[in-house]
């Protein structure tokens, strides 16, 4: 990021120039089949899915190597989540949340190398994700529950006089869904990536006045540090809750009744 | 003079949305001490429960994120 910052010819960047969609090859505009860094990032995130996998399952040792190991724990994590939280008729759908997954843990971690691009900060691949799981799940609930999938909506635990309010509420409650699953995967990679950046504004602070920037160079660089374990945490959690509540829905399509 | 009031107010604006992530902090720091209140007492159960943990703190944060989407909108769209 320095260098980048001496190329321009001045030490500061603008933090969020890091989500700038832009074509791989030449200047050109954008269009619809243009090859940008997105593109690029997306298939080097499946490529290393497909290494991952086929490099891990293609010996099928019973003492498993490193990458075996990992693709089966990775495996089994997720399966039992769907198991534990959607129940056994919610294992049909295991590879959907497993693929769901899979994509959005690679793209975040692969979004933390320097100079690499998150592809799910951005909010138009996460609300294909998210739009998706929702027109998903709303329609397996029309199709196993025909119009009884209405009576997500009508809580019959409440008290009579409640009701009709509660249904208002569970609607808005339910057509927010895609929002904020989708806005709560691309804020938060997004806001991360933006924190380091800012921090890394401030450290080449001591190339310019030697007076502040030996105190806050080494400080913004820590900050870093921190941020950035920080942020390897919240990528791995950030994709599971994304494929916990693509369960808690599944579960609300296969058993509506309260 | 307009335009100068105009992005005063995107400023102050997009400040004062950030307030909101108080609120997802008092949010997840509520739900996560709950929990571990709960693990504590019966830690054989706590197990079994920390996917509810999590789906609570995704809720919770949700709304954080919205303030913050706030901020950017006021910033980079309005």
């Amino acid at each position: 990021m320095a260098d980048e910052a001496k190329g321009g010819g001045e030490l500061s960047f603008h933090p969020m120039d890091q989500f700038i969609v832009k074509p791989l090859f030449g200047d050109g505009p954008v269009g619809l089949f243009t090859i940008t860094n997105v593109t690029l990032w997306m298939a080097l995130t499946v490529l290393c899915i497909i290494g991952l996998f086929v490099l891990g399952t293609r010996s099928r040792a019973i003492v498993p190597s490193r990458t075996q190991s990992v693709a089966e724990l990775g495996y089994g994590f997720i399966y039992k989540m769907v198991e534990d939280v959607s129940g056994k008729d919610g294992v049909k759908y295991f590879p959907y949340i497993m693929t769901l997954f899979l994509f959005i843990v690679f793209s975040n971690f692969l979004g933390l190398l320097p100079r690499s691009f998150t592809t799910t900060s951005h909010i138009a691949v996460t609300a294909v994700m998210a739009m998706g799981v929702f027109l998903f799940v709303t329609i397996l609930g029309f199709v196993k529950h025909g119009a009884g999938f209405l009576s997500l909506f009508w809580i019959s635990s409440a008290p009579l006089a409640l009701r009709p309010i509660l249904a208002l509420i569970e609607v808005i409650s339910y057509f927010v869904r895609p929002v904020s699953h989708s806005i709560r995967l691309a804020g938060n990679m997004m806001a991360g990536h933006a924190v380091i950046k800012v921090f890394a504004s401030f450290a080449p602070l001591v190339l310019i006045s030697t007076g502040v920037g030996l105190v806050v160079t080494p400080l913004s660089i820590l900050a870093i540090t921190a941020i950035y374990a920080l942020e390897v945490l919240v990528s791995f959690i950030q994709a599971y809750v994304f494929a916990i509540l693509t369960c808690v829905y599944l579960k609300d399509a296969l058993h509506p009744h309260h | 003079m307009e335009g100068d009031i105009v992005e005063m107010g995107k400023y102050i604006g997009a400040g004062l949305a950030c307030t909101g992530m108080g609120g997802a902090a008092v949010g997840v720091g509520h739900v996560v001490g709950n929990y571990l209140s709960g693990a504590l007492r019966n830690p054989s159960a706590a197990a079994g429960q920390t996917a509810t943990m999590f789906i609570g703190i995704a809720f919770s944060e949700a709304l954080g994120i919205f303030s913050f989407l706030v901020a950017l909108l006021l910033m980079f769209a309005v």
